[in-house]
Protein backbone atom coordinates (compact mmCIF):
# COMPACT_ATOMS: atom_id res chain seq x y z
CA UNK A 1 0.00 0.00 0.00
CA UNK A 2 1.59 3.02 -1.04
CA UNK A 3 -1.03 5.91 1.11
CA UNK A 4 -3.38 5.04 4.04
CA UNK A 5 -5.31 7.18 5.23
CA UNK A 6 -7.06 6.18 8.30
CA UNK A 7 -9.85 7.89 10.24
CA UNK A 8 -8.79 11.26 9.52
CA UNK A 9 -10.53 15.02 10.73
CA UNK A 10 -9.33 17.77 9.72
CA UNK A 11 -10.58 21.42 11.18
CA UNK A 12 -10.97 24.20 10.25
CA UNK A 13 -11.67 26.29 13.72
CA UNK A 14 -14.19 24.95 14.84
CA UNK A 15 -15.64 23.91 11.33
CA UNK A 16 -15.43 19.88 10.75
CA UNK A 17 -14.07 19.86 7.02
CA UNK A 18 -13.40 16.03 6.90
CA UNK A 19 -14.98 13.54 9.75
CA UNK A 20 -13.62 9.95 9.96
CA UNK A 21 -12.36 9.48 6.34
CA UNK A 22 -10.63 6.55 5.33
CA UNK A 23 -9.20 5.14 1.71
CA UNK A 24 -6.15 3.83 0.11
CA UNK A 25 -3.87 3.94 -2.69
CA UNK A 26 -1.66 1.22 -4.22
CA UNK A 27 0.86 1.43 -6.20
CA UNK A 28 0.42 2.21 -9.66
CA UNK A 29 -3.23 3.25 -9.52
CA UNK A 30 -5.08 5.96 -10.19
CA UNK A 31 -7.51 6.97 -7.72
CA UNK A 32 -10.13 9.69 -7.73
CA UNK A 33 -11.73 11.46 -5.45
CA UNK A 34 -15.05 12.64 -6.30
CA UNK A 35 -17.46 15.46 -4.61
CA UNK A 36 -19.16 18.19 -4.90
CA UNK A 37 -17.91 21.45 -3.71
CA UNK A 38 -17.14 21.82 -0.72
CA UNK A 39 -17.07 18.15 -0.05
CA UNK A 40 -13.77 18.00 1.16
CA UNK A 41 -12.03 17.02 -1.62
CA UNK A 42 -9.05 19.65 -1.18
CA UNK A 43 -8.56 19.39 2.45
CA UNK A 44 -7.67 15.89 2.33
CA UNK A 45 -5.53 16.45 -0.75
CA UNK A 46 -3.80 19.70 1.20
CA UNK A 47 -3.63 17.37 4.73
CA UNK A 48 -1.93 14.71 2.56
CA UNK A 49 0.94 17.23 1.24
CA UNK A 50 1.08 18.41 4.99
CA UNK A 51 -0.67 21.58 4.61
CA UNK A 52 -3.46 21.69 7.13
CA UNK A 53 -2.97 20.53 10.57
CA UNK A 54 -4.77 17.02 11.46
CA UNK A 55 -7.21 17.03 14.11
CA UNK A 56 -7.48 12.95 14.80
CA UNK A 57 -6.63 10.12 12.44
CA UNK A 58 -3.39 9.15 10.73
CA UNK A 59 -1.54 9.10 6.98
CA UNK A 60 0.51 6.74 6.22
CA UNK A 61 2.81 7.10 3.04
CA UNK A 62 5.27 3.68 1.77
CA UNK A 63 4.76 2.50 5.29
CA UNK A 64 5.92 5.27 7.15
CA UNK A 65 3.66 7.68 9.17
CA UNK A 66 3.83 11.09 8.40
CA UNK A 67 0.76 12.41 9.99
CA UNK A 68 2.28 15.35 11.61
CA UNK A 69 5.49 15.33 8.91
CA UNK A 70 6.25 19.07 8.57
CA UNK A 71 4.91 19.86 4.40
CA UNK A 72 8.27 20.76 3.01
CA UNK A 73 9.92 17.11 3.58
CA UNK A 74 7.20 15.50 2.17
CA UNK A 75 8.21 15.83 -1.30
CA UNK A 76 11.53 14.41 -0.31
CA UNK A 77 9.62 11.15 0.73
CA UNK A 78 8.06 11.64 -3.05
CA UNK A 79 4.93 13.23 -2.73
CA UNK A 80 4.18 15.93 -5.15
CA UNK A 81 0.88 18.02 -5.37
CA UNK A 82 -0.48 20.22 -7.89
CA UNK A 83 -2.68 21.83 -6.23
CA UNK A 84 -6.12 23.67 -7.02
CA UNK A 85 -6.45 26.55 -9.18
CA UNK A 86 -2.71 25.42 -10.05
CA UNK A 87 -0.26 27.79 -8.29
CA UNK A 88 2.15 28.42 -10.43
CA UNK A 89 4.51 30.69 -9.55
CA UNK A 90 3.34 33.29 -11.66
CA UNK A 91 6.68 35.83 -11.30
CA UNK A 92 8.97 32.84 -12.54
CA UNK A 93 9.38 31.84 -16.26
CA UNK A 94 8.28 28.58 -17.49
CA UNK A 95 11.66 27.17 -16.77
CA UNK A 96 12.19 28.20 -13.35
CA UNK A 97 8.71 27.08 -12.52
CA UNK A 98 9.54 23.45 -13.58
CA UNK A 99 12.98 23.62 -11.85
CA UNK A 100 11.41 24.65 -8.72
CA UNK A 101 9.59 21.42 -8.85
CA UNK A 102 13.51 19.61 -8.43
CA UNK A 103 13.80 21.68 -5.12
CA UNK A 104 13.11 18.46 -2.90
CA UNK A 105 15.32 16.28 -5.01
CA UNK A 106 19.14 15.09 -3.87
CA UNK A 107 19.76 14.28 -7.42
CA UNK A 108 18.41 18.18 -8.57
CA UNK A 109 22.01 18.36 -10.15
CA UNK A 110 22.50 15.62 -12.28
CA UNK A 111 21.50 14.52 -15.66
CA UNK A 112 18.11 12.31 -14.58
CA UNK A 113 16.97 15.71 -13.94
CA UNK A 114 17.68 16.90 -17.61
CA UNK A 115 16.09 13.21 -18.72
CA UNK A 116 12.59 14.34 -16.36
CA UNK A 117 12.46 18.08 -18.27
CA UNK A 118 12.65 15.80 -21.48
CA UNK A 119 9.77 13.95 -20.37
CA UNK A 120 7.49 16.40 -19.05
CA UNK A 121 8.46 18.30 -22.23
CA UNK A 122 7.26 15.14 -24.64
CA UNK A 123 3.88 15.26 -22.41
CA UNK A 124 3.48 18.81 -22.41
CA UNK A 125 4.88 19.87 -26.01
CA UNK A 126 3.38 23.79 -24.54
CA UNK A 127 5.56 23.97 -21.99
CA UNK A 128 8.71 23.64 -24.37
CA UNK A 129 8.07 26.45 -27.07
CA UNK A 130 7.46 28.65 -23.65
CA UNK A 131 10.43 27.84 -21.44
CA UNK A 132 11.37 31.48 -20.90
CA UNK A 133 7.64 32.96 -21.10
CA UNK A 134 6.65 34.10 -16.99
CA UNK A 135 3.50 31.73 -15.93
CA UNK A 136 1.26 34.57 -15.13
CA UNK A 137 1.22 35.70 -18.79
CA UNK A 138 -0.19 32.01 -19.86
CA UNK A 139 -3.45 30.69 -20.18
CA UNK A 140 -5.54 28.84 -17.82
CA UNK A 141 -4.71 25.32 -19.42
CA UNK A 142 -0.98 26.23 -20.22
CA UNK A 143 -0.83 26.69 -16.58
CA UNK A 144 -2.26 23.71 -15.62
CA UNK A 145 0.24 21.89 -17.80
CA UNK A 146 2.99 23.99 -16.05
CA UNK A 147 1.34 22.87 -12.81
CA UNK A 148 1.70 19.18 -13.71
CA UNK A 149 4.84 19.46 -14.85
CA UNK A 150 6.01 20.83 -12.04
CA UNK A 151 4.71 18.30 -10.26
CA UNK A 152 6.31 15.41 -11.80
CA UNK A 153 9.82 17.13 -11.90
CA UNK A 154 9.96 15.93 -8.40
CA UNK A 155 9.81 12.52 -9.97
CA UNK A 156 7.47 11.36 -7.39
CA UNK A 157 6.20 8.67 -6.39
CA UNK A 158 2.49 9.64 -5.65
CA UNK A 159 1.04 12.49 -7.52
CA UNK A 160 -1.61 14.27 -6.17
CA UNK A 161 -3.73 16.15 -8.73
CA UNK A 162 -6.48 18.54 -7.15
CA UNK A 163 -9.03 19.40 -10.10
CA UNK A 164 -6.66 19.73 -12.82
CA UNK A 165 -9.90 19.92 -15.49
CA UNK A 166 -11.07 23.08 -13.34
CA UNK A 167 -11.82 25.97 -15.78
CA UNK A 168 -10.57 24.19 -18.67
CA UNK A 169 -12.70 24.13 -22.41
CA UNK A 170 -13.88 20.67 -22.97
CA UNK A 171 -11.32 19.90 -25.67
CA UNK A 172 -8.34 20.62 -23.22
CA UNK A 173 -10.14 18.89 -20.41
CA UNK A 174 -10.00 15.32 -22.73
CA UNK A 175 -6.03 16.13 -23.09
CA UNK A 176 -4.81 16.68 -19.53
CA UNK A 177 -6.69 13.05 -19.40
CA UNK A 178 -5.21 11.59 -21.36
CA UNK A 179 -1.55 12.93 -20.06
CA UNK A 180 -3.09 11.71 -16.78
CA UNK A 181 -3.43 8.09 -17.91
CA UNK A 182 -0.01 8.41 -20.10
CA UNK A 183 1.92 9.14 -16.42
CA UNK A 184 0.27 6.86 -14.91
CA UNK A 185 0.98 4.03 -17.25
CA UNK A 186 4.81 5.22 -17.45
CA UNK A 187 4.87 4.30 -13.46
CA UNK A 188 3.53 7.00 -11.02
CA UNK A 189 0.74 6.35 -9.17
CA UNK A 190 -2.05 9.38 -9.21
CA UNK A 191 -4.53 10.41 -6.62
CA UNK A 192 -7.04 12.35 -8.39
CA UNK A 193 -9.82 14.84 -7.44
CA UNK A 194 -12.20 15.64 -9.60
CA UNK A 195 -16.02 16.86 -10.06
CA UNK A 196 -15.69 16.72 -13.65
CA UNK A 197 -16.80 12.84 -12.73
CA UNK A 198 -17.60 11.34 -15.88
CA UNK A 199 -13.62 11.29 -17.38
CA UNK A 200 -12.48 10.73 -13.86
CA UNK A 201 -14.85 7.85 -13.33
CA UNK A 202 -13.82 6.45 -16.86
CA UNK A 203 -10.03 6.99 -16.06
CA UNK A 204 -9.28 5.97 -12.53
CA UNK A 205 -8.96 2.23 -11.42
CA UNK A 206 -10.73 2.65 -8.19
CA UNK A 207 -12.47 5.69 -6.74
CA UNK A 208 -14.22 7.17 -3.78
CA UNK A 209 -17.43 9.36 -3.24
CA UNK A 210 -16.95 12.36 -0.68
CA UNK A 211 -19.93 14.32 0.23
CA UNK A 212 -20.26 16.85 3.51
CA UNK A 213 -16.48 15.63 4.98
CA UNK A 214 -17.02 11.75 4.51
CA UNK A 215 -16.65 8.97 1.85
CA UNK A 216 -20.74 7.89 1.05
CA UNK A 217 -19.18 5.24 -1.55
CA UNK A 218 -16.34 3.18 -2.66
CA UNK A 219 -15.65 1.23 -5.98
CA UNK A 220 -13.80 0.81 -8.94
CA UNK A 221 -14.39 3.52 -11.72
CA UNK A 222 -16.37 1.21 -13.87
CA UNK A 223 -18.58 0.34 -11.26
CA UNK A 224 -19.30 3.70 -9.56
CA UNK A 225 -19.77 5.08 -13.28
CA UNK A 226 -22.62 2.40 -14.13
CA UNK A 227 -24.31 3.08 -10.54
CA UNK A 228 -27.95 4.93 -10.66
CA UNK A 229 -27.31 6.86 -7.78
CA UNK A 230 -23.59 7.75 -8.75
CA UNK A 231 -25.38 8.65 -12.33
CA UNK A 232 -28.01 11.02 -11.27
CA UNK A 233 -25.81 13.11 -8.61
CA UNK A 234 -22.44 13.57 -10.63
CA UNK A 235 -23.08 12.48 -14.01
CA UNK A 236 -26.21 14.67 -14.92
CA UNK A 237 -24.97 17.14 -16.89
CA UNK A 238 -21.43 16.18 -17.49
CA UNK A 239 -19.84 15.29 -20.32
CA UNK B 1 16.15 78.22 -7.72
CA UNK B 2 19.03 79.58 -8.28
CA UNK B 3 20.98 77.61 -5.67
CA UNK B 4 19.80 74.71 -6.88
CA UNK B 5 21.33 75.45 -10.41
CA UNK B 6 24.11 76.62 -9.14
CA UNK B 7 25.26 72.96 -7.09
CA UNK B 8 22.78 70.88 -8.90
CA UNK B 9 26.12 68.79 -9.13
CA UNK B 10 26.94 68.71 -5.69
CA UNK B 11 23.64 67.98 -4.53
CA UNK B 12 22.80 64.63 -7.00
CA UNK B 13 26.22 63.46 -5.86
CA UNK B 14 25.33 64.00 -2.05
CA UNK B 15 21.65 62.79 -3.03
CA UNK B 16 22.51 59.63 -4.60
CA UNK B 17 25.15 58.83 -1.66
CA UNK B 18 22.44 59.06 1.13
CA UNK B 19 19.81 57.69 -1.13
CA UNK B 20 22.07 54.61 -1.91
CA UNK B 21 22.62 54.39 1.75
CA UNK B 22 18.62 54.36 2.04
CA UNK B 23 18.07 51.54 -0.28
CA UNK B 24 19.90 49.16 1.19
CA UNK B 25 18.24 49.94 4.35
CA UNK B 26 14.73 49.37 1.96
CA UNK B 27 15.94 46.26 0.52
CA UNK B 28 15.60 44.64 4.24
CA UNK B 29 12.11 45.95 4.69
CA UNK B 30 10.87 45.29 1.54
CA UNK B 31 12.65 42.06 1.56
CA UNK B 32 10.68 40.57 5.06
CA UNK B 33 7.71 42.39 3.36
CA UNK B 34 7.64 40.47 0.59
CA UNK B 35 7.92 36.79 2.26
CA UNK B 36 6.11 37.71 5.62
CA UNK B 37 3.69 40.50 4.88
CA UNK B 38 5.23 42.39 7.46
CA UNK B 39 6.96 45.80 8.22
CA UNK B 40 9.51 44.73 10.20
CA UNK B 41 10.19 48.08 12.42
CA UNK B 42 12.76 46.58 14.12
CA UNK B 43 15.03 46.96 11.22
CA UNK B 44 16.44 50.52 12.02
CA UNK B 45 17.94 49.01 14.91
CA UNK B 46 19.70 46.12 12.90
CA UNK B 47 21.18 48.94 10.72
CA UNK B 48 22.27 51.07 14.19
CA UNK B 49 24.01 47.79 16.07
CA UNK B 50 25.74 47.41 12.92
CA UNK B 51 27.10 51.15 12.62
CA UNK B 52 28.38 50.49 16.24
CA UNK B 53 29.88 47.24 15.55
CA UNK B 54 31.94 49.27 12.89
CA UNK B 55 32.77 51.85 14.94
CA UNK B 56 34.02 49.64 17.69
CA UNK B 57 36.20 47.89 15.71
CA UNK B 58 38.11 50.32 14.40
CA UNK B 59 38.23 51.45 18.08
CA UNK B 60 39.70 48.41 19.06
CA UNK B 61 42.28 47.42 16.50
CA UNK B 62 43.35 51.72 16.82
CA UNK B 63 42.26 52.65 13.15
CA UNK B 64 43.99 56.66 12.88
CA UNK B 65 44.24 58.87 10.09
CA UNK B 66 47.31 58.74 7.79
CA UNK B 67 47.25 55.15 7.83
CA UNK B 68 48.50 53.69 4.59
CA UNK B 69 46.62 52.67 1.91
CA UNK B 70 46.99 48.93 2.72
CA UNK B 71 46.20 49.70 6.44
CA UNK B 72 43.08 51.98 4.95
CA UNK B 73 41.64 49.08 3.51
CA UNK B 74 41.96 46.40 5.86
CA UNK B 75 40.01 48.96 8.35
CA UNK B 76 37.37 49.51 5.86
CA UNK B 77 37.70 45.86 5.23
CA UNK B 78 36.93 44.87 9.15
CA UNK B 79 34.11 47.33 9.36
CA UNK B 80 32.55 45.44 6.66
CA UNK B 81 32.92 42.43 8.37
CA UNK B 82 31.80 43.45 11.93
CA UNK B 83 29.21 45.66 11.20
CA UNK B 84 27.55 42.86 8.52
CA UNK B 85 27.86 40.28 11.31
CA UNK B 86 26.37 42.44 13.89
CA UNK B 87 23.17 43.46 11.99
CA UNK B 88 22.64 39.94 10.38
CA UNK B 89 22.80 38.34 13.81
CA UNK B 90 20.66 40.95 15.48
CA UNK B 91 17.88 40.70 12.61
CA UNK B 92 18.22 36.90 13.02
CA UNK B 93 17.56 37.32 16.85
CA UNK B 94 14.95 39.88 15.97
CA UNK B 95 13.21 37.02 14.03
CA UNK B 96 13.51 34.55 16.78
CA UNK B 97 12.27 36.61 20.00
CA UNK B 98 9.97 38.82 18.47
CA UNK B 99 8.11 37.11 15.39
CA UNK B 100 8.07 33.44 15.66
CA UNK B 101 6.67 32.67 18.49
CA UNK B 102 3.57 34.74 17.32
CA UNK B 103 3.58 32.83 13.86
CA UNK B 104 3.43 29.62 15.42
CA UNK B 105 0.64 30.87 17.24
CA UNK B 106 -1.05 32.27 14.49
CA UNK B 107 -1.19 36.02 15.73
CA UNK B 108 -2.80 38.59 14.00
CA UNK B 109 -0.05 40.83 11.73
CA UNK B 110 -1.46 43.47 14.18
CA UNK B 111 0.38 41.71 16.99
CA UNK B 112 3.68 41.61 14.96
CA UNK B 113 3.33 44.94 14.26
CA UNK B 114 3.63 45.88 18.28
CA UNK B 115 6.08 43.06 18.51
CA UNK B 116 8.28 45.01 16.50
CA UNK B 117 7.73 48.37 17.83
CA UNK B 118 8.75 46.93 20.87
CA UNK B 119 11.75 45.52 19.67
CA UNK B 120 12.98 48.49 18.32
CA UNK B 121 12.46 50.33 21.44
CA UNK B 122 14.13 48.10 23.41
CA UNK B 123 17.21 47.67 20.92
CA UNK B 124 17.47 51.06 20.82
CA UNK B 125 16.98 51.71 24.28
CA UNK B 126 19.63 48.50 25.91
CA UNK B 127 22.24 50.83 22.96
CA UNK B 128 21.62 54.25 24.55
CA UNK B 129 21.55 52.99 28.26
CA UNK B 130 24.60 50.55 27.29
CA UNK B 131 26.99 52.41 30.09
CA UNK B 132 24.41 51.76 32.88
CA UNK B 133 24.07 47.89 31.59
CA UNK B 134 28.30 47.61 31.38
CA UNK B 135 27.90 49.01 35.06
CA UNK B 136 25.76 46.58 36.35
CA UNK B 137 28.82 43.85 35.54
CA UNK B 138 31.01 46.49 37.09
CA UNK B 139 33.10 46.43 33.18
CA UNK B 140 32.35 50.25 33.08
CA UNK B 141 35.68 51.12 33.82
CA UNK B 142 36.96 48.43 31.39
CA UNK B 143 35.07 49.50 28.25
CA UNK B 144 34.97 53.48 29.44
CA UNK B 145 35.86 54.30 25.56
CA UNK B 146 32.73 52.35 24.41
CA UNK B 147 30.19 53.20 26.60
CA UNK B 148 30.97 56.89 27.29
CA UNK B 149 28.39 59.44 26.63
CA UNK B 150 26.06 56.52 25.60
CA UNK B 151 23.09 59.19 24.48
CA UNK B 152 25.27 61.15 22.40
CA UNK B 153 27.09 61.22 18.87
CA UNK B 154 30.00 58.42 18.26
CA UNK B 155 32.49 59.50 15.87
CA UNK B 156 34.04 56.70 13.39
CA UNK B 157 38.04 57.35 13.80
CA UNK B 158 39.01 59.51 10.42
CA UNK B 159 40.26 56.45 9.37
CA UNK B 160 39.93 58.04 5.60
CA UNK B 161 40.46 61.67 4.43
CA UNK B 162 37.96 62.36 1.70
CA UNK B 163 39.41 63.48 -1.28
CA UNK B 164 38.60 64.77 -4.41
CA UNK B 165 38.64 62.85 -7.50
CA UNK B 166 37.43 64.83 -10.13
CA UNK B 167 35.10 67.77 -9.79
CA UNK B 168 31.65 69.30 -11.55
CA UNK B 169 30.30 72.48 -11.63
CA UNK B 170 32.89 73.05 -8.80
CA UNK B 171 32.07 70.13 -6.50
CA UNK B 172 34.78 68.38 -5.80
CA UNK B 173 33.57 64.47 -5.99
CA UNK B 174 36.07 62.67 -3.34
CA UNK B 175 36.37 59.09 -3.12
CA UNK B 176 34.37 58.38 -0.47
CA UNK B 177 31.49 59.42 -2.13
CA UNK B 178 32.45 56.99 -5.43
CA UNK B 179 33.05 54.52 -2.97
CA UNK B 180 29.95 54.74 -1.17
CA UNK B 181 27.77 54.63 -4.44
CA UNK B 182 29.77 52.22 -6.26
CA UNK B 183 30.03 49.82 -3.42
CA UNK B 184 25.84 50.28 -2.30
CA UNK B 185 25.38 49.70 -6.37
CA UNK B 186 27.47 46.41 -6.31
CA UNK B 187 25.84 45.40 -3.06
CA UNK B 188 22.34 45.73 -4.52
CA UNK B 189 23.38 43.64 -7.91
CA UNK B 190 24.96 41.17 -5.83
CA UNK B 191 21.26 40.49 -3.42
CA UNK B 192 19.48 40.66 -7.15
CA UNK B 193 21.83 37.87 -8.60
CA UNK B 194 21.27 35.90 -5.66
CA UNK B 195 17.58 35.98 -5.19
CA UNK B 196 17.20 35.22 -9.34
CA UNK B 197 19.71 32.35 -9.48
CA UNK B 198 20.38 30.55 -6.55
CA UNK B 199 18.72 27.84 -5.43
CA UNK B 200 17.34 29.52 -1.40
CA UNK B 201 16.92 32.71 -3.90
CA UNK B 202 14.21 31.12 -5.70
CA UNK B 203 13.40 29.22 -2.14
CA UNK B 204 12.57 33.06 -0.99
CA UNK B 205 10.80 34.12 -3.79
CA UNK B 206 8.64 30.85 -4.03
CA UNK B 207 7.61 31.70 -0.38
CA UNK B 208 6.09 35.40 -1.70
CA UNK B 209 4.33 34.87 -4.65
CA UNK B 210 2.65 31.41 -2.66
CA UNK B 211 3.91 30.22 0.75
CA UNK B 212 1.26 27.16 0.11
CA UNK B 213 2.91 26.06 -3.51
CA UNK B 214 6.60 26.79 -2.01
CA UNK B 215 5.47 23.92 0.74
CA UNK B 216 4.49 21.39 -1.78
CA UNK B 217 7.58 22.16 -3.92
CA UNK B 218 9.64 20.65 -0.66
CA UNK B 219 10.53 24.91 0.56
CA UNK B 220 11.37 25.18 4.43
CA UNK B 221 9.69 28.52 5.20
CA UNK B 222 11.09 28.85 8.50
CA UNK B 223 14.02 28.67 7.04
CA UNK B 224 13.68 30.67 4.49
CA UNK B 225 12.52 33.21 6.22
CA UNK B 226 15.41 33.01 8.43
CA UNK B 227 17.77 33.67 5.34
CA UNK B 228 15.91 36.54 4.57
CA UNK B 229 16.06 38.52 8.18
CA UNK B 230 19.93 37.52 7.81
CA UNK B 231 20.26 39.20 4.27
CA UNK B 232 18.18 42.09 4.81
CA UNK B 233 20.50 42.43 8.04
CA UNK B 234 23.62 41.87 6.40
CA UNK B 235 22.55 44.56 3.75
CA UNK B 236 21.89 47.11 6.62
CA UNK B 237 25.34 46.18 7.98
CA UNK B 238 26.77 47.22 5.01
CA UNK B 239 24.50 50.44 4.54
CA UNK B 240 26.40 51.26 8.22
CA UNK B 241 29.45 51.12 7.05
CA UNK B 242 28.70 53.15 3.70
CA UNK B 243 26.84 55.69 6.44
CA UNK B 244 29.67 56.36 8.51
CA UNK B 245 32.05 56.98 5.86
CA UNK B 246 29.86 59.55 4.32
CA UNK B 247 28.63 60.78 7.43
CA UNK B 248 31.00 60.26 10.31
CA UNK B 249 29.20 59.63 13.43
CA UNK B 250 26.46 57.29 15.07
CA UNK B 251 24.21 57.37 18.17
CA UNK B 252 21.97 55.17 19.29
CA UNK B 253 18.16 57.03 17.62
CA UNK B 254 20.13 56.82 14.79
CA UNK B 255 17.84 54.01 13.11
CA UNK B 256 14.95 56.04 13.77
CA UNK B 257 14.61 59.04 11.24
CA UNK B 258 16.95 56.87 8.64
CA UNK B 259 14.90 53.92 9.57
CA UNK B 260 11.72 55.78 8.53
CA UNK B 261 13.48 57.31 5.35
CA UNK B 262 14.00 53.98 4.32
CA UNK B 263 10.91 52.55 4.80
CA UNK B 264 9.35 55.43 2.70
CA UNK B 265 11.92 54.50 0.05
CA UNK B 266 10.97 50.56 0.13
CA UNK B 267 7.38 52.42 0.12
CA UNK B 268 7.91 54.46 -2.73
CA UNK B 269 9.71 52.28 -5.23
CA UNK B 270 6.68 49.35 -4.42
CA UNK B 271 7.29 47.54 -1.00
CA UNK B 272 8.00 43.90 -1.49
CA UNK B 273 10.14 44.66 -4.73
CA UNK B 274 13.64 44.72 -4.78
CA UNK B 275 14.29 46.83 -7.64
CA UNK B 276 11.99 49.26 -5.97
CA UNK B 277 13.82 49.67 -3.07
CA UNK B 278 17.02 50.17 -4.98
CA UNK B 279 14.86 53.14 -7.23
CA UNK B 280 12.51 54.49 -3.91
CA UNK B 281 16.06 55.19 -1.94
CA UNK B 282 17.95 56.81 -4.86
CA UNK B 283 14.47 59.48 -5.68
CA UNK B 284 14.23 59.93 -2.03
CA UNK B 285 18.09 60.96 -1.90
CA UNK B 286 17.67 62.81 -4.85
CA UNK B 287 14.56 64.25 -3.74
CA UNK B 288 15.50 65.93 -0.69
CA UNK B 289 18.51 67.18 -1.61
CA UNK B 290 16.88 69.14 -4.30
CA UNK B 291 13.88 69.83 -2.50
CA UNK B 292 16.01 71.50 0.63
CA UNK B 293 18.00 73.31 -1.93
CA UNK B 294 14.87 75.09 -2.88
CA UNK B 295 13.08 75.36 -0.06
CA UNK B 296 15.13 75.36 2.35
CA UNK B 297 17.31 72.49 4.86
CA UNK B 298 14.95 72.43 7.30
CA UNK B 299 12.49 71.24 5.33
CA UNK B 300 14.44 67.92 3.60
CA UNK B 301 12.05 65.63 5.80
CA UNK B 302 8.79 67.43 4.74
CA UNK B 303 10.02 67.13 0.94
CA UNK B 304 10.40 63.13 1.40
CA UNK B 305 6.87 62.86 3.07
CA UNK B 306 5.06 64.94 0.82
CA UNK B 307 6.85 63.10 -1.73
CA UNK B 308 5.77 60.06 -1.03
CA UNK B 309 2.09 61.39 -0.20
CA UNK B 310 2.16 62.54 -3.84
CA UNK B 311 3.75 59.44 -5.54
CA UNK B 312 1.44 56.93 -3.82
CA UNK B 313 -1.61 59.03 -5.05
CA UNK B 314 -0.70 58.41 -8.42
CA UNK B 315 0.53 55.24 -8.03
CA UNK B 316 -0.86 53.42 -5.24
CA UNK B 317 1.34 50.64 -5.26
CA UNK B 318 4.57 52.47 -5.65
CA UNK B 319 6.90 53.08 -8.61
CA UNK B 320 7.39 49.86 -9.44
CA UNK B 321 4.69 48.03 -8.27
CA UNK B 322 4.60 45.86 -5.41
CA UNK B 323 6.19 42.12 -5.28
CA UNK B 324 8.75 40.34 -4.47
CA UNK B 325 8.36 37.47 -7.32
CA UNK B 326 6.79 39.64 -9.78
CA UNK B 327 9.64 42.30 -10.01
CA UNK B 328 12.38 39.01 -10.81
CA UNK B 329 14.15 40.33 -7.94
Amino acid sequence: MLLEVKGLCVNYGRIEAIRDISFTVEEGEIVTLIGANGAGKTTTMKTISGLRPVRAGTVTFNGEDITHMPSHERPVLGISQSPEGRGCFIGMSVMENLEMGTYARADRKSKAVKDDLDRVFELFPRLKERTNQAAGSMSGGEQQMLAMGRALMAKPKLLLLDEPSMGLAPKLIKQIFDIVTEINSQGTTVLLVEQNAAQALKRSHRAYILETGEIVREGTGMALAADPAVKAAYLGGDV
Amino acid sequence: MQFLIDNFAALTVTGLAIGAVYSLIALGYTFVYGVLRLINFAHSEVFMYGSFAAVWVVMVIGGHPGGSIGQVIFWVALMFVAAMAMSGLVAVLIERVAYRPLRKRNAPPLIALISAIGASFVLSETMGLREKIAGWFGLDDTLRPYVNNSRNNVPLPSIIKPQGVFSIQGYEVTNVDIFVIVGAIAMMIMLDQFVSRSRLGRGIRAVAMDPEAAALMGVNRDRVIRVTFLVGGVMAGAAAVFYLLKIGSTRYDVGFILGVKAFTAAVLGGIGNLRGALLGGIVLGLAENYGSALVGTEWKDVVAFVLLVVILLFRPTGLLGESLGKARA
